[in-house]
């Protein structure tokens, strides 16, 4: 089985959870012996031995990551020293033109195409190949638009690729019943094959941590409530500040912590200035590596307050450090771990009742954990690959 | 009888290295930047030494030597005082210089250049003293007249400065509280005895220190024989108030501006008209009747069109800061620890709070020529993360927090 992987982005360049999605299906894909080449934006050195990257066009990533992550709907930038500016929709059209000639005189069963940014590539590779095409949705446009209409120009590629694709995989069934909301596509046509995580992956917790101030005050009897993603409209961090308002009020040694950055930063620095909070809210900006996995692990409650999250990853890597999670209830992994805190995300009240249960019960937090951890170490991509190869097979026995 | 009472003040704050929540309890020096960062209080006070103190001491040591009725008051914190004797003894000397002419009088004001007075009257007055001892170990002097950081003043102030001695205090001759009066006479603060009121004409002032070197500006070039002009044409007045930062010298106006020059010729074209003098904020005092009773129940500055503290203190960010840096004093002064609560007093220095204003769109490029940092939220975030590692250094020390 061969199959033609269109993607955006992968670690260590990924903008989000995207990037590692599509290495974990393509890696335990690859054990089940599919043999997968990886189309991606850019030139990047790639250590994979279980499939081929390709490079579209011979751009670096810096001109693509300039372009906004896979997650802007639409942003200038400038690309290459020449003088023209490229977005990120016209980065997907010159993805599109490339197609063509990278796929000639090759042969492939299937191709798999992972959102908006390389639909159109997909239906161009259709065309050329006249292969099956599965489409793989890891969010739409109404949900980067935190529940908005959001671009037209991107709704239109989801739109009509929607009604030429074979195959539609959601990543959860929230996103199964969003993409029926937005595009009416009819439920057969669309499969749930819920994202995962490789449990084995995170090895043993390092001793020490870089957030040394965290440490001390948690010394003092301080709790920590963390959230790690953009600062974009989708993560509703401001209905987690409005509710870090009512936990200070009623327990003033919670800190709050925000890992990240995007287009909300200084309105959530001042929001939580406004709120009389700023002591308890700590803005670390974006990280990587140690100060990432060590957000997580100095965490005692981990929350995800997303308006929508089609799957959500972070909260599954917090409980792989740890660290138990507070979750919104539009979110895809809520269908798959029961052993979480969720709220409504517009319920300001809940999330701040919740937040406070957690930091007043040591057990509580504990019980979570210790419950989720147990729902965690069952997780796997290969229950997900084993989904995604039985749809292939259907796909090409049917063309 | 007319006089000059040009009054210049001398400050530089400690300002934030970048300092995010990974230094936070784990490196507590908050001023030492690299060099060549824009943060970097040692480099700006070698530029500003040599750009602005170094020549305009120069210049107004010749000034005071050519012309004993030439006379200049001076207020410097200190923050810039002990800057100065790290990093340009030079520049400092050349202070020391001009006041050994007997002509230059030193203001009273905060050792932090802070708002202590609006938050804590017990360190506000501390910090008073220690600016008044450190003033008396370099210049020599006790100063009599005092002036409130950024020229902040309300009745309270004054009722204050009253009963602690001075004989005088600055502030801004904004128009709300003047009305029809004139900035360019003595006035007597309401609720108070002895004291003297000396408010700043803005426009004279603003003249040199902001307008002197736009081009745009419909007076430019402005010379010292218009300038003199000008202050000849008023019929009534006896003093006119010149306040301003020193740094307009070389720094806010750059050499090529023509500002040195026009310093050079503005006493002698002055004093060519009998009857023209200059006078200290002192001398004015003791020398002018005053003329009239001003009241100030609401606090008024020097900065920005509102003339209020707005700049300081008109956002949450601001708000949130200072309050948070306040509500540790009793707990750092208890410690006893020199080095804690110096660190402390550091960050209570207006400017860290004027870095982090947003109002950008009527006050934005004087804001920002002034600010060290990319944007106010980053000051924010710096000042933040020093503040918990004064937090961190309390509980090191088993102090609640």
């Amino acid at each position: 089985m061969k199959i033609l992987m269109l993607g955006w982005e992968l670690p260590p360049h990924n903008s989000g959870g995207l990037g590692v999605a599509c290495l974990q299906l393509c890696k335990s894909l690859a054990k089940q012996n599919v043999d997968i080449e990886f189309i991606l934006p850019y030139k990047a050195d790639h250590d994979h031995d279980f499939m081929t990257v390709t490079a579209a066009h011979p751009q670096g990533v810096v001109e693509i990551q300039k372009a906004g992550g896979a997650y802007d709907s639409f942003k200038y930038v400038y690309s290459d020293g020449q003088e023209e500016w490229l977005d990120v929709y016209s980065q997907q059209q010159v993805y599109e033109q490339s197609i063509g000639r990278v796929v000639t005189n090759k042969t492939y069963d299937v191709i798999h195409a992972h959102d908006w940014l390389t639909f159109r590539a997909a239906m161009r590779a259709k065309e050329l190949l006249n292969l099956p095409v599965v489409l793989h949705v890891h969010s739409v446009e109404s949900d980067r638009a935190g529940g908005n209409h959001g671009n037209p120009l991107v709704r239109e590629i989801e739109a009509t690729a929607f009604s030429l694709a074979d195959t539609i995989i959601a990543v959860s069934e929230l996103t199964k019943q969003t993409i029926m909301r937005d595009y009416h596509v009819p439920a057969n046509r669309i499969q749930v094959v819920h994202n995962s995580i490789e449990p084995d992956t995170f090895g043993e917790l390092e001793p020490d941590n870089t957030y040394a101030y965290l440490m001390a005050m948690k010394a003092q009897g301080y709790k920590v409530v963390c959230n790690i993603g953009r600062f974009t409209i989708q993560k509703n961090l401001p209905n987690l500040l409005y509710a870090a308002r009512e936990v200070v009020a009623r327990e003033p040694k919670t800190l709050f912590m925000l890992v990240g950055g995007g287009e909300q930063y200084y309105q959530l620095l001042t929001l939580a200035a406004s709120l009389g909070i700023g002591k308890n809210v700590i803005f670390t900006g974006f990280q990587r590596g140690k100060r990432w996995r060590d957000a997580f692990r100095i965490a005692d409650l981990f929350v995800m307050p997303s308006v929508s999250e089609p799957f959500g990853l972070t909260p599954l890597e917090a409980i792989g450090y740890g660290t138990p999670a507070l979750i919104s209830k539009q979110s895809g992994v809520a269908e798959i771990i029961d052993n979480c805190l969720k709220v409504d995300f517009w319920d300001v009240e809940a999330m701040a009742d919740q937040i406070c249960n957690a930091v007043r019960s040591e057990s509580l937090l504990a019980e979570l954990h210790t419950n989720a951890l147990k729902e965690f170490k069952r997780l796997t991509w290969d229950t997900s690959s084993q989904k995604l190869l039985h749809i292939y097979r259907r796909q090409t026995v049917a063309a | 009888m007319k006089a000059i009472v040009l009054y210049l003040h001398v400050h530089q704050p400690y300002r934030i290295k970048p300092y995010t929540i990974f230094d936070t309890a784990s490196d507590h020096d908050y001023f030492t930047a690299e060099y060549n960062d824009r943060t970097s209080n040692e480099k700006i006070l070698h530029k500003v030494a040599a750009k602005s103190y170094i020549p305009t001491n120069q210049r107004l040591l010749k000034l005071l030597k050519d012309h004993p009725e030439f006379k200049v008051s001076l207020s410097i914190t200190g923050t810039v005082i002990e800057q100065l004797e790290r990093w340009s003894p030079e520049a400092l000397q050349s202070f020391k210089d001009i006041c050994a002419t007997g002509q230059v009088e030193i203001v009273a004001e905060t050792y932090h250049h802070s708002l202590a007075f609006f938050y804590s009257r017990a360190e506000f007055e501390m910090q008073v003293d220690m600016h008044r001892r450190k003033v008396q170990e370099i210049f020599g002097q006790t100063p009599q007249v005092f002036r409130n950081t950024e020229l902040s003043y309300n009745n309270d102030l004054a009722y204050w400065a009253d009963k602690a001695g001075y004989k005088g205090i600055l502030t801004e001759g904004w128009d709300k509280v003047l009305d029809w009066r004139s900035p360019n006479y003595v006035y007597r603060p309401q609720y108070t005895n002895q004291i003297r009121l000396l408010m700043k004409n803005y426009k004279l002032s603003d003249d040199i220190a902001f307008r002197f070197g736009n081009q745009a500006w419909s007076e430019w070039p402005l010379t010292a024989t218009k300038y003199t002009h000008w202050l000849n044409a008023e019929p009534n007045a006896t003093n006119f108030n010149l306040f301003m930062d020193y740094e307009t010298f070389g720094e806010h106006q750059w050499d090529e501006s023509g500002i040195f020059n026009f310093l050079e010729h503005l006493p002698a074209e002055w004093l060519k008209t009998e009857g023209n003098t200059f006078m200290t904020v002192s001398e004015v005092i003791d020398a002018v009747d005053p003329v009239g009773m001003v009241d100030v129940p609401q606090t008024i500055t020097w900065a920005d069109t509102e003339r209020d503290l707005s700049a300081w203190l008109g956002n949450p960010m601001q708000n949130e800061a200072i309050e948070a840096l306040y509500a540790l004093q009793d707990r750092i002064i208890a410690t006893g620890d020199y080095a804690l609560i110096e660190d402390w007093r550091r960050l209570q220095t207006s400017d860290h709070f004027y870095y982090m204003c947003t109002k950008w769109f009527s006050d934005g490029d004087i804001h920002a020529y002034f600010s060290p940092y990319e944007t106010p939220y980053e000051a924010y975030i710096n000042f933040m993360n020093a503040y918990r590692d004064l937090e961190y250094r309390l509980i090191q020390k088993g102090v609640t927090v």
